[in-house]
């Protein structure tokens, strides 16, 4: 294996092991999924109960939102809490004193992004499948797109998050919690852009999980696919990333002229 | 060419001078100590050292390797060891140590971490969490880490700190026979002042982030009229009699 495989593959066996010998943590990455799916599965039954067809396809937008949101949820949390778990470990004095550099060190990072968001996210996706008759997949192909659309936004704002607590230490850990939730009501995750305020829906439109979600409504309720939306999101993607790979270079090397990097965690 | 090589490095942040103006050099094989008391800029060396910290001054050369521009080839052949960073408490030791071993690069980590074992008596607890060990284990166990890749320069920050005179002293006739076998260098920063005199063959004292003196523990003996290097370290801390000059 090449060096620079086998030290990202070094720290994600290290979070790796700890998943295997702690399992509340490992109950919990598919803890709020699940509950989600639950809440929301029951809301969607109740809706089209009571008021037949036209609710079908609201019930499908709505369990549809409610899984592709958590892909971009759980690969934020999953990048950012596999970080701060070496901060709580006083372990990053050890890390950032080996060879691993730090591009390496958010290679790792994604790594365990993707297996925790798989691990979270598909007991959410059999559950909608097995009791309320949703299928994700039925989406089709696209749906990868979909998920990698999500992913790099969650990675995103996972490295803006990792890079303030960088900086600020463990002031700036409720971030990793708290972040996305806040551009969810701008992403319209349940209802589509036009909903929202004229004024707003230029921010909205900034952010890639708003052109993926009203791809998945397109997909669902006219079953069309909308390229247009799918190239907005990785074109804004692209930008989101790059600007979180900015911040995190200036921000990694201020800690080291700070001398944040010494006593990050404590 | 000397293994370690640090020149006029100052570290000030804002006002506040940490470091100033600090040179010394180690040359390969010998066993440097860098001294004083809390607050002499000892840790803000080291960390500098490390690339942990960006000097505001000076040049740090490692293995001939400028640590300012080429810091991740030198870290590959250097290791470090403090007692005020953990490891991950809930890894067992052996996955510790592999962990450290990937990302070191390690050829033949399972056969490296039994040959550790051995030496640093830690078989008992290799599969033991790395939480669940005393102050004398998990100091074992991150000389154990700080060992894994065979370190050509080895970097100890009060390695025998919380450890009772009997794993004080294993410890330190271990390190002795490493960097003797090796020929690995070894700059320790340490309190204890008999473990200085026992394992430096050079010490540089530091204080208020200056070098105030620096020779052989001999020199300074002589030179202080001591006989011993604690009060030599309490002349040089409360400046209580300066040295005859050499």
């Amino acid at each position: 294996m090449k060096p620079m495989f086998r030290r990202v593959w070094g720290l994600m066996y290290r979070h790796l092991a700890l998943y295997r010998r702690s399992w509340p943590r490992l109950l919990e990455l598919g803890y709020w999924p699940v509950l989600n799916m639950c809440i929301w599965g029951f809301t969607s039954s109740f809706l089209q109960a009571r008021m037949g067809n036209p609710a079908i396809m609201a019930g499908a937008t709505l369990l549809g939102g409610v899984l592709l949101w958590e892909v971009t949820l759980r690969s934020q949390m999953g990048m950012s809490i596999s970080f701060l778990e070496e901060m709580w470990s006083r372990n990053l004095g050890h890390i950032f004193v080996s060879p691993l550099r730090p591009f390496e060190l958010v290679l790792a990072l994604v790594g365990m992004s993707i297996i925790r968001m798989m691990l979270g996210v598909l007991p959410a996706m059999l559950l909608a499948w097995a009791f309320y008759a949703f299928n994700l997949f039925a989406l089709g192909p696209v749906l990868i797109l979909f998920f990698i659309n999500l992913m790099i936004m969650g990675w995103a704002v996972a490295l803006g998050v990792v890079s303030l607590v960088l900086r600020h230490g463990t002031g700036a850990e409720p971030l990793a919690w708290a972040f996305l939730f806040g551009l969810a009501p701008f992403s319209a995750v349940f209802y589509p852009v036009s909903v929202l305020p004229s004024f707003i829906r230029p921010f909205a439109y900034a952010l890639p999980t708003t052109h993926v979600f009203e791809g998945m409504r397109a997909a669902l309720l006219q079953g069309v696919i909308r390229w247009d939306h799918l190239a907005a999101a990785f074109a804004l993607n692209m930008i989101w990333l790059a600007g979180a790979a900015l911040l995190f270079t200036r921000q990694f090397h201020a800690a080291r002229v700070s001398g944040a990097l010494i006593s990050i965690g404590e | 060419m000397n293994a370690i090589e640090v020149e006029h490095l100052s570290k000030r942040y804002g006002d506040v001078s940490a470091v100033n103006n600090v040179s010394f050099a180690a040359s390969p094989g010998a066993t440097l100590g860098l001294l004083g008391g809390n607050g002499a800029g000892k840790t803000t060396t080291i960390a500098m050292m490390l690339g942990l910290l960006i000097p505001t001054s000076g040049r740090i050369s490692v293995l001939g390797h400028d640590m300012a521009r080429n810091r991740f080839t030198a870290l590959a052949r250097m290791n470090f060891s403090s007692p005020y960073v953990a490891l991950p408490s809930r890894l067992t030791v052996r996955e510790n140590m592999k962990v450290y071993g990937h990302l070191y690069n390690v050829n033949g980590v399972n056969q490296r971490i039994a040959e550790l074992a051995r030496e640093l008596d830690l078989g008992a607890i290799l599969d033991r969490p790395a939480g669940q060990l005393s102050a004398g284990q998990k100091t074992r166990v991150a000389l154990a880490k700080a060992l894994i890749n065979r370190p050509e320069v080895l970097l100890l920050d009060e390695p025998t700190a919380s450890l009772d005179p009997d794993t004080g002293d294993m410890v330190r006739t271990w390190l002795e026979q490493y960097r003797s076998e090796s020929g690995c260098t070894i700059l320790l920063a340490s309190h204890n002042m008999a473990e200085v005199e026992r394992l430096c063959s050079h010490v540089v004292m530091l204080k208020k982030g200056e070098v105030v003196d620096r020779g052989s523990p001999g020199d300074l003996l002589l030179r202080y009229g001591r006989k011993d290097m604690e009060d030599v370290f309490l002349d040089i801390a409360r400046d209580r009699r300066q040295a005859v000059p050499a």
